[in-house]
């Protein structure tokens, strides 16, 4: 079994799965269960300042979308930070740090853009023995009415003034929590990283609203007859939170910034990815709100073996793929690939054909007798056909070598590397180097 | 076991009530909102779908499943009804191993087709339950229409007509509508009288008279009927059956599968139709699987079903095969009756073993028997009739028979398999060839 043993940012946990800030981390009870199931560490629920605790709604907070067989796929919420005093979260955070002290815990904050709020909570915070905090710049509702969450995390100046605060009022690791409601995520990690973050970590929630009630006229969830967008996560974000860590990861101006990835994880693959993208470790919330605590427990077996399959250790899967995330313009437009139909595997039902037909370049045939055969002279090699094809590996995308002949355009393909910016119809073409 | 069960002879009560009524449930049970939503969910969309081409009715499979995915089945029925006017029966009874679900790339890629009988069910029931007919006629065209029999042909043949605003009469022989499917269909198939309301949801289209006890051939002729009206549709399927040309095939005992059959449809309390201790039921095809599975049904202690060539030649579905040996059914392939034996009463049958050409090897066996039925094919039967093309009567294009203005279809008619979606499938063309005839 491969070592999960993660240390991020000096914080070691006996694997890389944390549970994200959120209802699964919001009291003593929850937590220790959870590290009985065996999570590496928690980022406990976003505390706020002293006094009287925020409120939530009495009606429902969580919307979903759902698969045919209600297979959760996307959730979204309009939960707020934690309701619960101050003190309290603090004394059992202590309880909970001084029984387990190989697992990480993580205090998510969310006080005010002043410095005397910061100044007041990071002591309380620093007494209970937790290993870091977490800033939480990503709600994206109602504490964003409010001028915090989001409302900061969009404002790249004050992201930097508070983590700066934060790093000069206390000793503790200083993670950033972005949110995803920017156009580019990486100004808001630059000012993370620019402020003195030891870390940034995303994505928190994106604003949605799941669906629309059509008797009420309403978007769910729906309180009283009215909705507020809500925050957006579950395996439906996987693919945007994919892309922001891997923004971050490949910007040569923030080189090293460790980065917690979050949105999504919901097995150990989705957290492979995460973590060849770039991220030290992983946070989990909704695949823990479905299914409970024990699903970790397949992530921790499912990792274990691929590492071990791999013969690679964690440490050599964190960022391997970063190098091979690129630019459109640097992708090499002279590998050519054509479709190739696995007749053997093919159950006839015609997906490809309709694809390509209606929707793309016509280069599939179908004849009488239902056989479809991909023509190479009219394939892009667009991989639509793949997509829809219901059948897994029955449609491949096969090379055509170099030397042989492209029968779509009938040109030989090249043996040599060839992007967009040395290609003749680019009028920007950078000319080879006599 | 009982005395009551052993008790030799045909007899009443061989179970009781309860155990009768969970015998003759539902074949296959209605799916609830959501097992459809998730066997919805299992259609791939397929391009010019096999499902489809395989189907005699051409429903578009696809449309209404998705249809039903995205929670609309009054618009899924419609795609059915549209197509297939006896859709909710055929969501019943049509053999789909043999049919759409056979060629369903699901079944192809792993052997589990998409459940489209249940589906198609779902969505005929959800808007019989509403008692909405989704159909108006057309402004009347002053044609009168005669259709012989109130079968599926005949009353897929009626809809349609009065829908394009045609006055159709039905005549039909028996005292109650719906052909086969109120008197024959097995009753574990058409539960809760769904024939009968079937029949009466689609008679809502309006436009249409029915005059059960006419007899073609007693109370009418063809050639009356074509003076009267101005085009005859012919849907009196096989009301003849064949006899076993056995001696002993008269004794007491030795009754036709589909008289059973009927009988048993029409009863109102099952327990109290008698029924043997040893049946032996004779012949290959859904009518002596439906015999022999009701017999056991019934009580019937042991039930044989002897056919006289291989298994694999046997027009009952494999399907329909499992399900009565899972009745408890036991079945004799490649024997053929010599005699039935017996005192005035049937007492035992004899067989010969034959090869797959009927030609006998020389073996013989014999099964006790309390109660025989025979089930080895149905005939046309009626005087008069346009030309025959073997014993069915000869069609050509959408139904046309050999006299002018008479079109012919269903069992009674040559070609296409004996089935209920069959004969929908050509009651309905045969409409719509008499309309475009009519009103070109
Ligand atoms: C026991 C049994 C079980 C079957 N099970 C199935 C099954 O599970 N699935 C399936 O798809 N198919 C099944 N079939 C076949 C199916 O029932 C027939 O193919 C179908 O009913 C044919 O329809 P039709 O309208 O041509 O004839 P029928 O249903 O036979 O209707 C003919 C109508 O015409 C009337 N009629 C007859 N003669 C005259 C006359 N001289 N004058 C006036 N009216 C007349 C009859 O009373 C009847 O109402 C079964 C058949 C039998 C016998
Ligand atoms: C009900 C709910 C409440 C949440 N509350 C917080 C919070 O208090 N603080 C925070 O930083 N993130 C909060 N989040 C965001 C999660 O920590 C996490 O960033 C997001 O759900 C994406 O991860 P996932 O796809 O694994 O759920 C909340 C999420 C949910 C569903
Ligand atoms: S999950 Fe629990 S708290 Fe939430 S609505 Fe259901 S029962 Fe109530
Ligand atoms: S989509 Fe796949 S399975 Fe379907 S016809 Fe095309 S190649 Fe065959
Ligand atoms: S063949 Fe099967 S999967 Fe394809 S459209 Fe028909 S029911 Fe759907």
């Amino acid at each position: 079994m491969a070592d999960l043993t993660t240390n991020f940012v000096g914080i070691t946990s006996p694997n890389p799965f944390w549970l994200a800030s959120a209802p699964p981390t919001d009291k003593e009870y929850n937590v220790r269960r959870a590290f009985e199931a065996g999570w590496g560490g928690v980022v406990w629920k976003t505390l706020g300042e002293e006094g009287p605790p925020v409120v939530n709604v009495n009606g429902p907070r969580y919307g979903a979308v759902w698969g045919a067989d209600r297979q959760l796929l996307g959730l979204n919420n309009i939960e707020l930070i934690t309701d619960r005093p101050l003190e309290v979260n603090l004394r059992e955070i202590a309880a909970v740090k001084r029984d387990y002290p190989d697992r990480a815990v993580i205090v998510s904050l969310m006080v005010p853009c002043t410095e005397e709020a910061w100044k007041t909570i990071l002591p309380l915070v620093e007494e209970t023995g937790a290993d870091g905090v977490e800033l939480n710049f990503g709600c994206p509702h109602g504490m964003s009415e409010r001028g915090m969450g989001s409302a900061v995390g969009q404002v790249p100046e004050y992201i930097t003034m508070v983590t700066r605060w934060v790093k000069q009022y206390s000793n503790l690791p200083c993670i950033v929590k972005l949110t995803p409601n920017i156009t580019d995520i990486r100004k808001p990690a630059m000012a993370a990283f620019e402020g003195g973050a030891d870390a940034v970590s995303l994505i928190n929630t994106i604003n949605s609203i799941t669906s629309v009630d059509l008797d009420l006229f309403a978007p769910e969830p729906t309180i009283d007859g009215k909705g507020a967008h809500g925050g957006y996560c579950g395996p439906a974000v996987k693919p945007i939170a994919l892309n922001m860590v891997a923004e971050i990861a490949r910007d040569p101006e923030m080189p090293g910034l460790p980065i917690s990835g979050i949105g999504g994880v919901t097995t150990w693959k989705d957290a492979a990815e995460f973590l060849a993208l770039g991220a030290g470790n992983v946070q989990v919330c909704t695949a823990a709100m479905t299914y409970g605590f024990k699903v970790v427990q397949e992530m921790i077996s499912g990792l274990s073996q691929y590492l071990d399959d791999k013969g690679m250790t964690l440490d050599d899967l964190v960022g391997r793929a970063v190098p091979n995330v690129s630019d459109w313009q640097n992708l090499n437009l002279n590998y050519v690939t054509k479709a190739r139909i696995d007749q053997d595997a093919c159950i006839k039902c015609g997906r490809c054909y309709a694809a390509c037909e209606d929707t793309s370049h016509q280069a599939i045939d179908m004849s009488e007798d239902r056989v479809f055969t991909v023509k190479d002279d009219e394939c892009v090699a667009c991989n639509l056909c793949v997509n829809v094809c219901p059948v897994e590996d029955c449609i491949t995308m096969e090379r055509v070598e170099a030397g042989a002949t492209d029968e779509r355009t009938g040109t030989v393909v090249p043996a040599e590397f060839g992007d967009w910016t040395t290609h003749p119809n680019n009028p920007m073409r950078r000319t080879a180097a006599e | 076991m009982d005395a009551k069960a052993l008790a030799p002879g045909i007899k009443p009560g061989r179970l009781d009530g309860e155990l009768i009524a969970a015998g003759f449930s539902d074949l296959h049970p209605p799916l609830d909102g959501h097992e459809a939503h998730v066997a919805a969910d299992r259609c791939y969309f397929c391009h010019d779908a096999p499902c489809v081409t395989a189907c005699p009715t051409d429903i578009d499979i696809p449309l209404f499943i998705r249809q039903i995915s995205t929670g609309m089945p009054e618009a899924a029925a419609r795609t059915i009804l549209e197509q297939n006017i006896l859709g909710g029966m055929c969501a019943r009874v049509c053999p789909t191993e043999t049919l759409c679900e056979e060629v369903c790339v699901r079944e192809t890629a792993e052997g589990k087709p998409v459940e489209i009988g249940r589906l198609q069910r779902y969505a005929t029931d959800t808007v019989m339950a509403k008692g909405v007919h989704p159909f108006m006629r057309a402004a009347p065209t002053g044609k009168r229409i005669a259709v012989v029999g109130a079968g599926p042909a005949g009353l897929a043949c009626a809809h349609r007509l009065a829908m394009k605003g045609h006055e159709v009469t039905i005549y039909e022989a028996r005292p109650k509508p719906g052909g086969l499917n109120e008197y024959g269909i097995a009753a574990y198939k058409s539960t809760e009288d769904f024939a009968a309301r079937e029949v009466d949801w689609l008679m809502q289209i309006g436009g249409i008279t029915l005059r059960e006890g006419q007899v073609l051939g007693r109370d009418i002729t063809l050639d009356g009927l074509r003076e009267a009206h101005d085009a005859v549709f012919l849907g009196m399927g096989l009301g003849g059956v064949n006899a076993l040309g056995v001696s002993g095939d008269d004794r007491e005992g030795v009754t036709d599968a589909v008289d059973f059959i009927a009988d048993l449809r029409q009863v109102s309390d099952l327990a109290a139709l008698p029924v043997g201790r040893d049946v032996v039921v004779i012949g290959g095809g859904m009518t002596a699987i439906d015999a022999a599975v009701q017999s056991r049904l019934l009580g019937a202690m042991n039930v044989t079903l002897v056919y006289r060539r291989s298994r694999e030649r046997m027009a009952a579905s494999r399907y329909e095969q499992d399900l009565a040996a899972s009745k408890g059914v036991h079945i004799i392939c490649g024997a053929s009756p010599v005699a039935v034996h017996g005192n005035g009463t049937v007492r035992e049958v004899e067989f010969e073993f034959t090869d797959d050409d009927l030609a006998p090897t020389g073996e013989r066996f014999r099964l006790p028997a309390d109660q025989v039925f025979r089930a080895i094919g149905q005939t046309l039967v009626g005087e008069g009739l346009p030309e025959l093309s073997g014993r069915k009567i000869a069609v050509s294009g959408a139904g046309r028979t050999t006299v002018d203005g008479v079109w012919a279809g269903g069992d009674c008619a040559a070609g296409g398999d004996d089935l209920t979606v069959t004969a929908v499938a050509e009651g309905r063309d045969a409409a719509e060839d008499i309309h475009a005839r009519l009103m070109g």
